[in-house]
């Protein structure tokens, strides 16, 4: 197993410290059943889609995004134990983009950054810049007696690829459209499978799985890949764990749901909000009826629909905790009564907040 | 926000039943002027005239104060629109406040009270400057009890206005009489009312009606400063950092916070000390109530009725007239990491800015108007030079 993340020089501090810094009372607490896993917090932050446009020039309105959701990070009493970026850093795969957004995420004080890698951050040299700068593509850690895996799981084939495209550019630009007939479906594929299998094989089955992974390791809309193509395979690989939580990104929108003994949640975009696809008509979705859908986002406040959150691993279940700027936060906690993820106030119909149906 | 509609609509129907809520000056009887919905009362704190007249007695009662020199009535002016013109309040011995004296005028209407919203009624937003160092710098309550308890006039309007006898006055019946006062402090019927609502189309200016366009589109002021269909208020209820003062703490954000966090863990409650005497805590705005990261530097929107009149503005009075405020929001606020989504650079022309400014000196109610006769000539000479 690897440590996980490689570290620009400038973060090496900031990591070190954090690392060695004492635990919050608060937050250490003893579960029950067999396994000795302990109660923690950790933050996430996600697809924040840094836009280089030339220069020393950036996309204003998604740079803010990213900066407010550091320093409101930092705001965090007690601090979590360490913060998950859900993969999108860039727009276009640029050297810029990932660069500039490590810069951005540099200003997280004291709290270790555990990196996921998007399609978005992937598809012009591969991963190359990344995995020189800012992390392994996929990778496992343990924390507090819980199993944390890291997948780089927005992968397609090799022919799409390797043979299709004229230029770098102009692949990446092909898997960042959303509705591309010429797209390819996201995988997970089988070296990383067989990786997966292996890393596994020395875990009891009492020990709760965390899943990071960009895209949803399930199906629900195929033209935005809100996807993952041999999904079930990974689902089959995570079946005979008591306690498996998937954490993914790629969404932009509050969304959860449970099959079988894998609860999934999906972390919300620094950037803008994906409208959910039941709205797109002319195609099959497969929205998981157990989510209770956010607010429309107003589209004259730029930071509406966006935000970032907080994740409570509370007996192996998770508790996600979303901040919604300009709108009310959520809360989604596993139920052991319903068997999955229920919002901790709207999720009875009766309390939800009717939309708004006249103009 | 439909919840916070439905609460004025409500609000509308519960007050009309409860008895006359005329602001002074502005005619007479049950309906609420023009441009304002009827004045929310609580149910527990009913208007009547002799409760109304004895809040005015002590919204000028100079006693309640350390030094005998300050009443309510020191900030908040009548003369001045009920503020007192400065950048920042003063109270005894000259002591400067960190805030500016938001004006009285229409407060009635406000969900929270403070610049943070750190109170949420005007019975208990009365009870703070009393005990503030820099403010009435009385060392508690005793004080106020002690002078009404001692005076005869008090004492029959006590007995008249809640049935109590000397040792049963409490600050309770204090500052419900305080709030019926200010309660009457409503005031509409402006040249922007009678133009929008009271269908005189000769009531504002050109310059003031592409102003109101402005407001409503470009300028995206409406956003915050809400005009509704029947009335408006100018307040969306809601706080919004917009960088104001937030350069005297970005630097040191983060311990600031922290200090700020472990000092209110240790005190329990009194907040209202702390923000008034503490430049650096005074700018943490909205976060000082929630201890919401969200909340660093947010401050409430301020209605904008009477602006004209109630120079200067922002939470620390750092804009001196109405241009410099265009010109503030014209440029995008300033940049934090926390401003707010909805504020952006809005590139208006210079005759945008001019009808902006036109528009605002619209929303003058005729009992202040006298104040803002400077002014209005100035604007009269704007659009002569069109």
């Amino acid at each position: 197993m690897s440590n996980g993340f490689k570290r620009r020089d400038f973060l090496k501090g900031a990591v070190a410290a954090g690392m060695g810094a004492a635990l919050p009372l608060s937050l250490v607490e003893l579960s029950w059943g067999k396994s000795d896993a302990r109660n923690f917090t950790f933050a996430y932050i996600s697809d924040a889609h840094l836009n280089h446009l030339g220069g020393s020039k950036f996309t204003e309105n998604f740079d803010k995004g990213l900066k407010r959701a550091v320093t409101e990070l930092n705001f965090m009493h007690p601090k979590p134990d360490f913060v998950v970026f859900g993969g999108d850093l860039a727009q276009l795969g640029k050297k810029e983009e990932i660069d500039h957004g490590l810069e951005i995420m540099s200003g997280i004080r004291n709290v270790p950054i555990r990196w996921v890698i998007g399609e978005h951050d992937y598809y012009l040299d591969l991963g190359e810049h990344w995995q020189e700068k800012v992390s392994d593509l996929y990778y496992s850690f343990d924390h507090k007696g819980t199993h944390f895996v890291v997948l780089n799981s927005i992968l397609t084939y090799d022919e799409w690829t390797h043979e299709r495209w004229p230029s770098a550019m102009e692949r990446m630009k092909q898997m960042a459209r959303l509705d591309n007939p010429q797209g390819s479906p996201f995988m997970v594929g089988d070296k990383q499978r067989a990786w997966l299998e292996k890393d596994l094989s020395g875990v009891s089955k009492e020990t709760p799985i965390v899943v990071l992974s960009h895209s949803p390791l399930y199906k629900i809309f195929r033209p935005w890949n809100f996807w993952t193509e041999d999904a079930e395979k990974v689902q089959a690989i995570l079946k005979p764990f008591d306690k498996v939580n998937v954490l993914h990104g790629h969404v932009h929108q509050v969304l959860y749901n449970q099959i079988d003994n894998i609860t999934f949640q999906a972390m919300m975009s620094t950037a803008w909000p994906w409208p959910y696809p039941v709205s797109y008509e002319q195609a099959e979705n497969s929205v998981p009826k157990v989510t209770v859908f956010m607010n429309r986002a107003d589209p004259h406040n730029s930071r509406d629909g966006t935000g970032w959150g907080s994740v409570d691993l509370v007996n192996g279940r998770e508790t996600i905790h979303h901040t919604l700027w300009r709108n009310d936060d959520r809360t989604v906690a596993f139920s052991e009564e319903e068997g999955h993820p229920v919002d901790t106030e709207y999720q009875d119909p009766e309390s939800r907040i009717p939309p708004q149906k006249h103009y | 926000m439909p919840s916070r509609a439905c609460w004025i609509a409500l609000g509308a129907a519960l007050a009309l039943p409860a008895g006359p809520v005329m602001a002074q000056g502005e005619g007479s009887g049950e309906e609420a002027p023009l441009g304002l919905p009827a004045v929310p009362i609580p149910e527990d704190n009913p208007q009547t005239p002799a409760k109304i007249a004895l809040g005015d007695k002590l919204f000028h009662e100079k006693r309640f104060s350390a030094d005998g020199t300050i009443a309510c009535s020191s900030c908040h002016e009548e003369e001045k629109a009920f503020t007192d013109g400065l950048a920042l309040a003063e109270g005894i011995d000259d002591k400067k406040g960190t805030r500016n004296t938001p004006t009285v005028v229409n407060a009635a209407y406000y969900e929270t009270q403070f610049w943070d919203g750190r109170r949420d009624s005007l019975e208990t937003q009365a009870l703070d400057p009393l005990v503030n160092p820099v403010e009435h710098g009385l060392e508690s309550h005793d004080k106020v009890l002690e002078v009404v308890r001692n005076d005869p006039e008090y004492l029959e309007q006590f007995k008249e206005v809640f049935g109590v006898s000397a040792d049963q006055i409490t600050m309770d019946h204090v500052t419900k009489a305080i709030a019926s006062f200010e309660r009457t402090q409503v005031s509409g019927n402006s040249p922007f009312d009678r133009y929008l609502y009271g269908g005189e189309e000769d009531a504002i200016s050109e310059s003031a009606k592409r102003g109101l366009k402005v407001f409503r589109n470009k300028g995206r002021c409406v956003d915050c400063h809400t005009i509704e269909q029947s009335f408006a208020t100018f307040t969306d209820n809601e706080f919004h950092n917009l960088g104001v003062g937030f350069d005297r703490i970005e630097d040191n954000m983060y311990e600031l916070v922290a200090r700020f966090r472990e000092s209110k863990k240790g005190d329990g409650e009194d907040i209202d000390v702390s923000i008034l005497t503490d430049e650096a805590v005074s700018e943490l705005g909205r976060y000082t109530v929630t201890l919401s990261p969200q909340d660093v530097g947010r401050f409430k929107t301020s209605t904008i009725r009477n602006i004209a009149v109630t120079a200067p503005y922002m939470h620390d009075g750092s804009e001196k007239t109405l241009m410099d405020v265009v010109e503030f929001y014209d440029k995008g606020g300033n940049d934090n990491p926390l401003l707010d989504g909805g504020i952006r650079e809005l590139n208006l022309t210079e005759q945008e800015k001019k009808d902006l400014v036109a528009f605002m000196r619209t929303l003058t109610s005729p009992r202040f108007a006298d104040d803002s006769a400077d002014e209005q000539e100035s604007t009269k000479t704007d659009e002569m030079e069109e």
